[in-house]
């Protein structure tokens, strides 16, 4: 009995300490520090209770952080998931009668899924350049006056929710795919049968519905995804111009580790940690039960 | 009488390989057909051409002498049964019995929830729509399970489902693929007595493609045997079993196996033995001191209430023999005669076509 109790410790026990120290520890330093105005470097700190919070949730910075990640998302999710469903729908008709091309096409789509997305960001400040980039070129040659894709306020947050619904489609493509062939036919025919042969019909009665256990994983992936958009901002245009390309991460990375105020950059920290969290429980819990048919 | 539903000379290519060739069958008004092959023999391509799912490369798909060759499967109106029965997984039990009646009679705008509430008429054809599902749902026993989700359904209850999903729509005719084959054995002979008498009931046309012999001979009015894309015969139980057409139709039905013997050695046995290969049934061969034909027990298989020999005749032709009943059963490695009674004789000619054996 206590022979195997002390088994089942050595092989638990050296992860189990790994997750605890690496993990769980430094996730409750970061839940302590949020409550400090600790500074990196600093001997000591002050606890300042709900300070960090209200500085987030009440300074016009912190609010603007918070809307912009908010927009951002809400462009991306359903624009890469709704690109991605019907760039599989299209593959996946395509595959019986051009099978080649459709694999060709499923790759080219996947490209910007495997590319570095820090090297892509050089690209596409080419492609956009106000007066060397190939967007204006084709602007002009169509007579519509060229756009400051990264430099204009009112625009630069949905050029950048451009670049990240083009780089998540092929990922919601191939997980659509997947849902796809795991359809059987015999449920097509049966609905042909029914009378549900074509079109919108057959996609509401089977394709949808089957889908749903795919689209709720895409969507959970695309949303986590999509919350934590960092890499374009700080290449492309490092928050700006004046804030209007912030989100909660790149104030996160900006707070705490150029302004060094390890306290504020914890809290946020907390924050999106809780949001993500919420949200993933909420889609698990709304829609999950709605999805699996048991 | 015209058909309910026909295939007239119909072929159908996948590429370069041929899945069935020239059939022509009838399934007349309330008429129960058993389409009746080995996996692979092209029966489901035939069904699913019946059906609409498939278009023939050649040929012609008919219903009450009417062409319907490049009409939809929704547009002809035939119930379909699948083997995996295909129920809607998302969908309640009731749904799925529905299904078919809502995508016929509403519209889109109709579909939507709470449609009723404005039109009378999406109202009348829903209140429509809920009576033919619990008129069917009534008759397959299925009410208490209306609000389950195919899921958490057994398989003999899911079968009674997707039975249901094909009756509701009063349906031209009724096509059946492979319905018995998930269910075991008690369920199985269960099942069969339902479906004649559900097919007495509605006097619908049945059409049932199994690779069961029993299923077919025992429910069908007409079994039509396909082999290798052929329909080798049309014709009821009875006259499959006692006169079968050609040698391979022989070779088919039947429990056992039938014992054929060449041409020439067959002569032993019976005169037109010298022009003609002879089948006999291994139920039909007896053993008789003085018999004409002399084989040697290779080993014997016991069964319950019958007794398998596997036999060899002293021309190398490989024999096999029921015998019923325990009493005094050769050991292999003996020595036996055997006799068959000429009219339990089948002849077949080199073409493997039937040839009368005068008794």
């Amino acid at each position: 009995m206590i022979r195997a109790a002390l088994t089942d410790l050595l092989l638990v026990g050296p992860a189990a300490l790994a997750v605890v120290l690496f993990i769980f520890l430094p996730v409750g330093v970061v839940f302590g520090l949020a409550f400090t105005d600790y500074q990196v470097g600093a001997a000591q700190a002050e606890w300042v209770g709900g300070a960090n919070f209200a500085q987030l949730f009440g300074s016009r910075l912190g609010r603007n952080a918070l809307l912009n990640t908010l927009t951002y998302a809400a462009i991306v999710i359903p624009g890469s998931v709704g690109l991605g469903l019907l760039v599989a729908l299209g593959l996946h008709g395509m595959a019986t009668r051009l099978p080649r091309l459709s694999a060709l096409l499923r790759a080219v789509y996947f490209l910007p899924v495997a590319a570095t997305l820090v090297a892509m960001a050089v690209s596409w400040q080419m492609l956009l350049h106000p007066s060397l980039g190939l967007a204006n070129t084709w602007l002009q040659a169509l007579n519509l006056p060229g756009q400051q894709w990264l430099s204009d306020r009112g625009l630069v947050l949905y050029t950048l929710a451009g670049i990240g619904i083009w780089q998540s489609t092929g990922y919601n493509m191939v997980l659509f795919l997947a849902g796809l062939a795991a359809i059987p036919s015999t449920l097509y025919d049966a609905a042909a049968v029914d009378g549900a042969d074509r079109g919108w019909t057959r996609f509401w009665s089977v394709t949808w519905p089957m889908l749903g256990p795919t689209t709720l994983f895409v969507m959970i992936v695309t949303a986590a995804s999509a919350f934590r958009v960092f890499e374009t901002v700080a290449t492309m245009t490092a928050g700006g111009p004046a804030f209007a390309s912030d989100t909660i991460v790149y104030a996160l990375y900006r707070e705490g580790f150029v302004y060094f105020k390890a306290g504020y950059a914890a809290a946020i920290t907390v924050v999106f940690f809780l949001a993500l969290l919420a949200l993933t429980a909420l889609q698990m819990l709304l829609v999950e039960r709605r999805v699996h048919y048991r | 009488m015209t058909a309910a539903l026909a295939l007239d000379g119909v072929t159908k290519r996948f590429g370069d390989t041929t899945a069935i060739t020239d059939v022509s069958l009838a399934l007349g008004q309330g008429e129960f057909v058993a389409l009746l092959g080995a996996s692979g023999c092209g029966k489901s391509t035939t069904l699913r051409i019946l059906a609409g799912l498939d278009r023939p490369s050649e040929g012609q798909v008919l219903m009450q002498g009417r062409c319907v060759t490049r009409d939809s499967a929704a547009a002809r109106n035939i119930a379909l049964m699948f083997q995996s029965y295909a129920l809607y997984p998302h969908l309640s039990v009731y749904q799925n019995i529905a299904m078919p009646l809502r995508l016929r009679h509403l519209s889109v705008a109709g579909r939507l929830p709470g449609a009723a509430r404005f039109s009378g008429a999406v109202r009348r054809t829903r209140e429509d729509i809920d009576a033919q599902v619990r008129r069917v749902a009534a008759m397959l026993r299925l009410e208490p399970l209306l609000a389950r989700k195919p899921g958490q359904l057994s398989g003999g209850q899911q079968q009674r489902v997707a039975l249901a999903r094909a009756l509701v729509r009063k349906p031209a005719a009724f096509l059946l693929d492979e319905p018995l084959s998930n269910l075991d054995t008690q369920l199985r002979a269960d099942t069969r007595d339902e479906l004649r008498a559900l097919h007495r009931d509605t006097g619908h046309a049945f059409l049932i493609v199994t690779h069961d012999q029993s299923d077919a001979l025992s429910m069908a009015d007409r079994v039509a045997v396909m082999i290798a894309g052929r329909i080798e015969q049309i014709a009821t139980p009875q006259q499959l079993f006692h006169t079968p057409a050609t040698r391979a139709v022989a070779e088919f039905i039947g429990h056992h196996r039938m014992n054929i013997l060449p041409q020439g050695p067959a002569a032993a046995l019976h005169p037109a033995g010298k022009g003609l290969d002879l089948g006999v049934r291994p139920e039909d061969l007896r053993l008789q001191a003085d018999g004409p034909l002399q084989a040697v027990v290779r080993s014997r298989a016991f069964h319950g209430e019958e007794t398998i020999l596997s036999l060899q005749d002293d021309r190398g032709t490989a024999l096999r023999m029921v015998l019923r009943g325990g009493s005094a059963l050769p050991l292999p490695g003996d020595s036996v005669r055997l006799t068959a009674p000429p009219e339990a004789l089948h002849g077949f000619d080199a073409c493997g076509l039937r040839q009368q054996v005068l008794s």
